[in-house]
């Protein structure tokens, strides 16, 4: 029998069979992202054809249609024009084609940066201060107003779609980035709440008193001491929130169309010519991936803490 | 530095009252300690002198000025936590800094500051540190030196040494001390154990159920304790109590124990009760071989330079301290009485001691 190894630790046969499981599970989710991927860098006709390639010869069209404009020449026209400036006028060309302008991409794009990004610092600065006060103070039906948060959370936030809907039109918030914060916040905050105070309450309130005794005000005393040992916590809910906001495609549909309108509404719509341009739809997907998957790896370490935080006290 | 007054304070959680009106003067310079069990009111004192608690009545005053309800950062206290509360997101100069950066000193004075409370705990080596990395003695210095670099007008401190492993308490016990007296600051300190108490303190204020039963010198406290709590609290093995079935009235000298006359010194006053307690520490009994209350040998406990019995008689187990070449066995017959006459009589029906020549 060998007895090098703790009893505690788990057998060969156990570590290979949990190594077995996850590379299955990461090449189920692997393979839609990796596939959208693949599409962004095919032709418009390699990405129909059937059966589907596999192997193709790469094209950048699909991000050059993302980001663009255009419309169908006679050749006569195309023969007319000065030679293409640069590599991506020189492909529109050869598919007969001119570049009439800059697409709606960049914009749809930048308002889900602005709503993504303000809806999560919103959504985890309020709840951390709520969480706080639910953390420190007596607050009078403190358990039945945190039940009500969470109770926020119980069901589909869109289906209270149709009252919110006729709600932003009455107060003028449809198809702003401020009724997208606004809304996503609301959607978020429940969670933040929640996950924050959870955090809250690990921190000892010794750490605020020896600020408070030091001269600082309970307020300097949260942000120079509660903060930033609540990072773990405040990252892992960020990155939920961020998650939610940057994805949220229902609710998006419904209530912007031009002016703040996301990324997730618009990039299924991006329409070639007869029929889905579905390499510029993989190339918008590609690029909406890049964010979220930047932010959550940058935060990773946090997340991880953050999901285990508690669980041994230190 | 500065002498802080407590009247009448009074402090209750719902029904619950933590502190019973106390009426405390710790002098300026003093190494005061409240002492006592869990749940005994002492921390809650100490957060009331600090103003991390507000009281329900009664005044706190800091060199006469009332501050009983101020906020802590008007105080200019300094305060010590059990578990240290340093930043951890901060390394060790930074914490030392951090009382300092509120009070916009400049770069320059923060700086000195820091460094020369830092040379006077021996930490100026380990000032780029993280605070996670320092083992327990170093935290504790630096605890104590985020205190110190804003020079207040008085230390408290709830059980610092708490969380320090035996070895190490010792030695921060005379470093405290020793601290104490080079800086000159009035220093209120909290603990449950006696012996951190009665090693480092000027007084000692004991306190049971939310009351202050006895503020006075080491010394007064283990010897003429004013109350059977206080009498078994202090000391280890604490007093010994033997009942008497007798009223005490005044100028009595002696009294009868299971047929035995034991001296006492002479009473001012009289019992009210009829079942009173002869309190002697273990020190003050000795083992004698006619003429003593007797009893059976339960237990011999070696401690080096001395020896505990533990005498099992028909008044309950008594403790003797006898000298390491004492030749007993258990189960042995014994007979023991009182080597002196430093013995306190308490009232059978009040627990507190009576007044006599010895206990004036």
């Amino acid at each position: 029998m060998d007895t090098s190894r703790s009893p505690l630790e788990p057998s060969s046969f156990s570590r290979k069979l949990a190594a077995t499981i996850i590379i299955v599970y990461m090449v189920v989710t692997l393979i839609p992202i990796s596939w959208i991927v693949a599409t962004s860098f095919k032709s418009v006709d390699s990405a129909i054809s059937y059966p589907p390639e596999v192997f193709f010869e790469p094209s950048l069209e699909g991000y050059v249609n993302l980001f663009t404009n255009r419309s169908r020449q006679p050749q006569e026209y195309l023969d007319s024009l000065p030679p293409p400036e640069n590599w991506y006028q020189e492909l529109v060309r050869s598919r007969e084609m001119v570049i009439t302008g800059p697409s709606k991409f960049v914009g749809r794009y930048s308002n889900s940066l602005i709503i993504g990004f303000g809806a999560t610092f919103l959504s985890v600065f309020l709840g951390a201060l709520a969480a706080y006060a639910f953390s420190r103070f007596k607050v009078p039906l403190k358990d039945d107003l945190m039940f009500f948060i969470l109770s926020t959370r119980m069901f589909p936030p869109i289906a209270v779609a149709v009252p919110i809907f006729i709600m932003y039109r009455k107060l003028g918030l449809g198809d702003t980035h401020l009724g997208m914060i606004i809304l996503y916040t609301v959607v978020n905050l429940s969670l933040a709440v929640w996950l924050l105070k959870g955090f809250m309450d690990e921190i000892p309130k010794e750490y605020e008193e020896a600020a408070m005794i030091d001269g600082y005000s309970r307020l300097q005393a949260f942000f120079k001491v509660v903060l930033p040992q609540a990072m773990t916590g405040i990252a892992a809910t960020a990155i939920f929130c961020m998650i939610f906001s940057w994805n949220e495609y229902a609710f998006a549909v419904l209530l912007t169309q031009f002016n703040a309108q996301t990324a997730p509404p618009f990039i299924p719509t991006i329409i070639g010519e007869g029929g889905l341009d579905w390499p510029a739809i993989g190339a918008g997907t590609t690029l909406f991936l890049i964010p979220v998957m930047i932010f959550t790896v940058v935060l990773r370490k946090h997340l991880l803490r953050g999901i285990t935080f508690g669980a041994v006290r230190k | 530095m500065a002498e802080i007054e407590i009247k009448n304070l009074h402090k209750s959680f719902g029904d619950f009252i933590a502190v019973k009106n106390s009426n405390l003067i710790i002098e300026n310079k003093e190494f005061f300690v409240l002492l006592g069990p869990s749940g005994c009111g002492k921390t809650t004192t100490l957060r009331m002198i600090a103003g991390l608690e507000l009281p329900t009545s009664g005044n706190i005053y800091l060199d006469k000025d009332d501050v009983g309800y101020l906020r802590a950062s008007q105080r200019d206290i300094a305060f010590v936590f059990q578990l240290f509360a340093l930043y951890p997101h901060l390394n060790v100069k930074n914490n030392l800094a951090f009382p300092l950066k509120m009070q916009k000193f400049s770069k320059k004075d923060i700086d000195s500051r820091v460094l020369e409370a830092a040379k006077l705990l021996r930490i100026d080596h380990i000032l780029k540190s993280k605070v996670s990395s320092l083992a327990g003695g170093d935290r504790q210095r630096v605890a104590l030196g985020r205190a110190l670099v804003r020079r207040p007008k008085a230390f408290l401190m709830d059980e610092p040494l708490g969380t320090l492993d035996a070895e190490f308490r010792e030695l921060m016990c005379l470093e405290l001390r020793k601290l104490h007296d080079d800086i000159g600051a009035t220093t209120v300190y909290v603990t449950h154990d006696q012996q951190e108490a009665m090693s480092m303190a000027d007084r000692i204020a004991v306190m049971n159920e939310g009351e202050i039963l006895q503020a006075d010198t080491p010394q007064i406290i283990y010897n003429k304790p004013k109350t059977k709590f206080v009498a078994n609290f202090i000391g280890s093995p604490g007093m010994n109590f033997i009942p008497i079935n007798e009223k005490i009235s005044p100028n009595q000298s002696s009294v009868s124990i299971s047929e035995t006359d034991v001296i006492i010194p002479p009473q001012r006053e009289g019992s009210s009760s009829d079942q009173n307690f002869l309190g002697v520490r273990p020190e003050n009994l000795k083992l004698v071989s006619e003429n003593g209350i007797k009893g059976n040998i339960f237990g011999v406990e070696y401690l080096g330079s001395r020896k505990i019995l533990t005498i099992e008689t028909s008044l309950g187990n008594i403790k003797i301290r006898v000298d390491s070449d004492t030749n007993v066995k258990v189960n042995e017959q014994v007979q023991f009485n009182t080597l002196n006459d430093n013995q306190i009589i308490f009232d059978g029906s009040t627990d507190k001691a009576i007044s006599s020549e010895f206990m004036v």
